[in-house]
């Protein structure tokens, strides 16, 4: 299977392993072939025919993205008919396509758009229709256009094998083809968790965030609204990725510059709240260890993962960790804490949340998260929607003026940042609970065997216990990506999982792959994103949540110990079954 | 006018399920022929059903329901009783299809793809029922029906009241 | 086993059933067994005796007198004068077009045939198996597993030069011979009985006639392959062929000839039957393995082939009803036998369902090679009512239309491709000069969009584009350029399309449009139709 075969491409010969497909060896050829249906990170599909080339002897034209090569091949991309064809079958798609592009989300971003013109398409040629689909806003979170899906499916493998959700599904058959719910059912009504991976697999505007944008330039607008806002720490390594900056770029400074230029009164860090997450939910894992509580103890921050398990495994909500995720931490101590300290009213405090994340819309809208009636959070933006913002404003983003977060939500460590990375929560987790467990200093900070981007990873780490006798075994599997969380699921549901610690973070790399970043959120791009948060983390002065000053702080003037009463009702939720069906 | 509502109640609907899963076995390659089985007795599948099935198999909701919807002769709609199936492939066409058409249409006051008030008679087309050389041809339920002239087609109509 | 004095065979077909051979049948039971003559007279259900025009047909042995039409009105006379008297009932003789009376095996729709799959068909009770195993039933299978190496056995179908029957023609042993060579286990024998093909009946009534056949044809794929399960996929249409072979499968796991150690080979295997569910496209092959694993029936992009990587991703033989009915009589009588029948290079026969303006109608067997007129002419009796042939459709809705000017090409592969037509499936539709080429090709056109499975760009957006823009030709709201663009949507579906049914779709407007351009024409320009059928503006028969 090694043998190497040698190609002829538009007359250039390239040497590539037999079986290689010959998109593939086209682009070793340094030949492009436009695509639709193919995405890097997914099977083969070979359906929107895009990619059709001729090949010497065969009979019809052969899809580059399914048709491997052989030894001696003589493939040519450039051909009139192959440009022919490959021309018509888009203006086929377009004579069904919305002609709305210059009002599209995707407009310029739209890889529709950029296929149509690399093929030459300049007139549409074909009887017209439009579908008139109802458009989906049903959630507030993901919005579903049908008449401007293309049939790609790409969305519904995000859905049913990337995260084994499966609420998207091709259905009905021909003409009437089309990617929809059961029943064409809204997104609401289903059991679809918000995830957003379905944005991420879309080349065209049919799946989009609900957007936000307008209701945030209105606070910020608003004289009497006092208007925070807070940035997930996987915003920081992806925003610049749509504003002009390098994969991986650490835009921390600049998007702290530029949010202020937007006008929030405050900018700080869900950061710190992911520190102040560590503290609750390590407490909250000792206890469980010492008092015979469920195990494992299951994390709660993603809140796609939390409408999962509500949907799929109603039965094992005592696995969750009771803390609320950091965004609505912060929110919460935003409209009490600081206001108290800062002597505002509650009511005139407006939270924005920037977010890698669409289900962080679904999340903030949860009945349960309004202490006394005051919404935590009350607008939810998506690293994307900043994005189109900071456009809006006109901000010259890469050249911006580097600034700090606020005092004192503005202040984190190392280990919050890497709440960003699949791994990151159950890292920075064992650094707390090492050190408060064995009143030792840790030997090596880098939990380096639940990073990385396989599915579930898994560790047993030996704490030390400070009678010098005894030692706690602690088991821990951290896993990305529903179908993933599935596996473990089935392990817990089976009492077959020995684990006393789980981690889930629904999207594929954790929140750097969430459905609200940059598109497209490719593997590839995904490793850099990735690589910039370790780097963010040790790049802090300090590392461990537990020595955050400004949470160590709060627990004095504020809070007092970790899960007392206040806390619980400012930190910690409660969640509901919810059906599959 | 009589309304007949069709649906049942979902604990038959579970039962039923259960049953034919039983038969057929619990596996996803049983889909097509439990659904099959589960339409027998009201000619479309419910939500239900359709519920049912997917937690027997363990499979999404949507993609039952997407299985259910590419094949023909399964309805996730409501039909009538009976099911006419009028065949307008080219041999039938050659023999007349289209007066057999327009005479069950009139017939039953219904266009294609429509059930008649009473939810005795849903009438659709279908491609070709192999019976070429009997043709005109029609389908009712899993009866079929050659040599048709319009009238004959009434006739057989009125046979089902 | 008690001896008759006579056999009464009353086919039972669906095509006669559906003309009342179950009352005929009845009737004649009822009335043998009034006039207590059980003893004397047996009445057997067969399969299709091939003249469905002429159904219900009853033959009489062992005279071997054919009746045609019979209706439960003349069943008294059969008895009192036939079988009681031994006078035939002349009246119920076929006729031909001379109005002579003459028995049914004389009339060239018969001399012309020549009969190595329906062998049995009309011959024997479909629902007893040792109707078959008396007539050679099951000695294929045997001389396999007895003398035969799996090896030997694919040679054979290599050798016979037996090409596929379903549609595409790929060479059967081929399949074989990869799906032997293939690794991965376990491996899997599928036969396609998802005959959809408009206008084709043949696999239906080769179910319904002969099951027996068929399963004897799987085995032995089975045995050569290495797949000791298969499965028989059936149109959910074809009720009764569900039914038929479902119970042949029984009988057959009774005699020992299913199951395992077959005849104390060593060799197992199992069949079992499967019903579609209304999806043309799952005729094509993939499609159909697909639709068996639970899913949408929509086609997997090839490479990999079912030979390698087929059902659950095993390797997989899958062929058509009619290829493997052919596998016993191969290797019963050679494969240079076979090769004496048929063209050099399409060996064999072919069975063909003759449908539309045709005096005979029904399902006939003829060798590779005869010509068209042979069949029009001959077989088929010419066209009724004083019409004259306009054009024959060959391989059902995705065939192409061959115009009179071809009348006298023979039916086989290349010939065919030749003039833009391809065997398929094995339905021939006559068409006389009353109909109108565009409003044909809406039909052919309406069918497509709604078969396309939509999974390709080209075929889901195709097939209804190309129906538009016919609609609009017929309704007379037509212009040149949609012409232009009907051949731009052609030309794409034909090369893009990622399976067969999108690559064959055009293929009857692209030949319409090849030996009928006149008429589309004559739409787009002076809004004229030859037959009334389209509602053209101006002119036209009926308007």
């Amino acid at each position: 299977m090694t043998d190497n075969a040698v190609v002829t491409i538009n007359g250039t010969e390239v040497t590539v392993p037999e079986g290689t497909t010959i998109l593939t060896a086209a682009e070793l050829a340094g030949v492009q072939i436009p695509t639709l249906c193919n995405h890097p990170d997914q099977m083969i599909k070979a359906v929107c025919r895009v990619c059709v080339v001729e090949v010497e002897g065969a009979r019809v034209f052969q899809p580059a993205c399914s048709f491997p090569v052989w030894d001696g091949m003589n493939v040519r991309t450039n051909s009139p008919a192959v440009i022919e064809a490959r021309k018509t079958v888009v203006e086929m798609l377009l004579s069904r396509h919305p002609q709305d592009c210059l009002q599209c989300e995707r407009n310029l971003h739209c890889e529709l758009q950029n296929v149509s013109k690399s093929v030459g398409v300049n007139e549409r040629p074909f009887p017209e229709e439009t579908r008139d689909l109802p458009i989906d806003d049903s959630s507030g979170a993901v919005v579903r256009e049908a008449d401007k899906c293309i049939n790609c499916r790409r969305c519904v493998e995000a859905c049913a094998d990337v995260q084994g959700v499966g609420v998207l599904s091709t259905v009905n058959r021909g003409y009437d083809t089309v990617v929809s719910t059961a029943f064409n059912e809204p997104l609401e009504q289903v059991s679809c968790v918000l995830c957003g991976q379905c944005i991420q697999a879309c080349p065209t505007g049919a799946l989009r965030e609900h957007n936000d944008i307008d209701r945030v330039w209105r606070a910020l607008a608003d004289p009497n609204k006092h208007v925070v806002v807070q940035t997930a720490p996987a915003v920081r390594v992806a925003i610049g990725e749509d504003l002009g900056l390098p994969v991986g770029t650490r835009a921390t400074k600049l998007l702290t510059s530029a949010l202020r230029q937007l006008g929030f009164d405050g900018v700080f860090d869900t950061d710190f709240t992911a520190d102040l997450t560590i503290m609750e939910e390590g407490s909250e894992l000792l206890q469980r260890l010492q008092e015979g509580g469920t195990l494992p103890m299951i994390t709660s921050c993603s809140p796609g993962w939390i409408k999962y398990i509500e949907h799929y495994y109603p039965e094992q909500l005592d696995h969750l960790s009771t803390c609320k995720s950091p965004q609505q931490m912060f929110g919460a101590l935003a409209k009490s804490y600081y206001a108290e300290k800062n002597q505002y009213n509650p009511d005139d405090i407006y939270v924005v949340s920037i977010m890698p994340c669409t289900a962080k819309k679904f999340e903030a809208n949860r009945p349960e998260m309004a202490a006394e009636g005051i919404r935590d959070v009350d607008a939810v933006l998506t690293t994307r929607e900043l994005a189109q913002m900071i456009d809006q404003a006109g901000l010259d983003f890469p050249n911006l003026k580097e600034e700090e977060y606020d005092s004192p939500l503005g202040i984190s460590t190392g280990a919050a940042v890497i709440f960003g990375a699949t791994g990151g929560v159950m890292e920075a987790a064992l650094r707390t609970v090492y050190e408060l467990v064995t009143e030792q200093e840790l030997p090596a900070l880098d939990f380096t065997s639940v990073r990385g981007l396989d599915g579930v990873k898994e560790a047993s780490v030996l704490l030390p216990l400070p009678n010098g006798e005894d030692s706690l075994e602690v088991k821990v599997a951290a896993a990305h990506g529903l179908a993933s969380a599935r596996q473990i699921m089935e392990k817990v549901k089976n009492g077959e999982a020995d684990y006393h610690f789980v981690e889930v973070m629904s999207c594929p790399g954790g929140c750097i792959g969430g459905g609200g970043q940059p598109r497209p959120s490719t593997t590839e791009r995904r490793e850099k994103r990735l690589q910039a948060i370790y780097d963010e983390d040790e790049a802090m002065t300090i590392r461990k949540s537990h020595e955050n000053p400004a949470v160590k702080a709060l627990y004095e003037e504020y809070l007092e110990k970790p899960l007392g009463e206040r806390r619980h009702k400012l930190l910690h939720t409660h969640y509901v079954q919810r059906s599959r069906y | 006018m009589i309304m007949l509502c069709s649906c049942r109640e979902v604990k038959i609907v579970r039962e039923d399920v259960k049953e034919a899963v039983q038969r057929c076995g619990r596996e996803k390659h049983q889909l097509l022929e439990i659904l099959g089985q589960l339409q027998k007795g009201t000619n479309f599948l419910e939500r239900d059903t359709l519920v049912a099935v997917a937690e027997e198999l363990d499979l999404p909701l949507a993609e039952v329901y997407g299985t259910a919807t590419f094949y023909s002769l399964y309805s996730t709609k409501p039909r009538g009783r009976y099911v006419v199936r009028v065949c307008e492939s080219a041999p039938c066409h050659i023999d007349g299809a289209a007066d057999i058409l327009a005479a069950v249409k009139a017939h039953l006051g219904v266009a294609v793809d429509e059930t008649t008030d009473n939810s005795q008679f849903t009438l659709e087309t279908t491609s070709c029922l192999g019976v070429c050389s009997v043709g005109p041809a029609m389908m009712i339920n899993d009866e079929v029906y050659g040599n048709l002239t319009p009238d004959r087609a009434v006739e057989i109509l009125q046979s089902y009241n | 086993m008690s001896i008759h004095r006579s056999h009464i065979l009353v086919c039972s077909g669906s095509n006669c059933t559906l003309r009342a051979s179950v009352p005929v049948r009845m009737a004649l039971r009822a009335a043998i067994a009034d006039q207590g003559l059980d003893k004397e007279f047996k009445v057997i259900e067969t399969g299709c005796f091939g003249l469905c025009q002429e159904g219900p047909i009853m033959v009489i042995y062992p005279e071997g007198i054919h009746y045609c039409g019979v209706q439960p009105d003349d069943i008294d006379e059969i008895v009192e004068t036939h079988l009681k008297k031994g006078r035939v009932v002349n009246r119920l003789l076929y006729r031909g077009e001379a109005e002579q009376e003459v028995t049914l095996p004389s009339t060239p729709f018969y001399q012309r045939q020549h009969r190595v799959v329906l062998r049995n068909v009309g011959a024997v009770d479909p629902e007893n198996i040792e109707e078959s195993l008396a007539r050679d039933g099951y000695q294929g299978l045997a001389k396999a597993l007895d003398t035969m190496s799996p090896r030997d056995v694919v040679q054979t179908m290599l050798d016979s030069g037996l090409q596929g029957r379903g549609g595409a023609g790929f060479p059967a042993g081929r399949k074989w011979d990869f799906t032997l060579r293939a690794s991965g286990e376990p491996k899997y024998v599928v036969c396609n009985a998802d005959e959809g093909e408009p206008g084709t009946s043949k696999d239906r009534l080769i179910l319904e006639g002969d099951p027996h056949a068929v399963i004897e044809g799987m085995a032995i794929a089975g045995y050569a392959v290495g797949a000791s399960q298969g499965f028989i996929y059936i149109r959910g249409e074809y009720q009764l062929s569900l039914q038929r072979f479902r119970k042949a499968v029984e009988q057959a796991r009774e005699y020992g000839l299913l199951g395992s150690d077959i005849l104390g080979s060593g060799f197992s295997f199992n069949v079992e039957v499967r019903s579609g569910a209304g999806a043309y496209v799952c005729g094509e092959e993939t499609a159909l393995l697909n639709s068996l694993e639970g899913r949408r029936g929509e086609p997997r992009y090839k490479p990999p082939f079912p030979a390698n990587e087929g059902l659950w991703g095993k390797p997989t033989l899958i062929n058509n009803v009619e290829t493997l009915a052919n596998a016993a009589p191969i290797l019963m009588h050679g494969a240079q036998w076979y090769r004496s029948l048929g063209s050099e290079d399409c060996p064999g026969t072919k069975v063909f369902t003759l449908s539309g303006d045709v005096a005979n109608r029904g399902l006939i067997e003829v060798p590779m090679g005869i010509t068209l007129r042979e069949i029009v002419e001959d077989i088929g009796g010419g066209i009724p009512g004083g019409r004259q042939f306009k054009m024959a459709q060959i391989g059902g809705t995705s065939g192409g239309c061959i115009p009179a000017e071809h009348l006298d090409i023979p039916i086989d592969i290349p010939h065919l491709d030749d003039v833009g037509a391809s065997l398929g499936s094995g339905a021939l539709l006559i068409v006389d000069d009353s109909h109108c080429m565009v409003d044909l090709s809406k039909t052919f056109l309406h069918f497509f969009a709604h078969e396309s499975c939509g999974q390709c760009t080209p075929c889901r957006e195709g097939t209804m584009l190309m129906r538009k823009l016919v609609d609009g030709i017929a309704a007379g709201s037509g212009t040149r350029k949609d012409l232009e663009l009907l051949e731009r949507i052609t030309a794409t579906m034909r090369k893009a399309s990622l399976c067969g049914l999108g690559q064959t779709a055009p293929t009857p407007v692209l030949t319409a449009l090849r030996y009928f351009s006149d008429e589309y024409e004559a739409h787009i320009d002076s809004g004229r139709c030859i037959s009334g059928a389209c509602g053209v503006a101006v002119g036209g028969m009926k308007s």
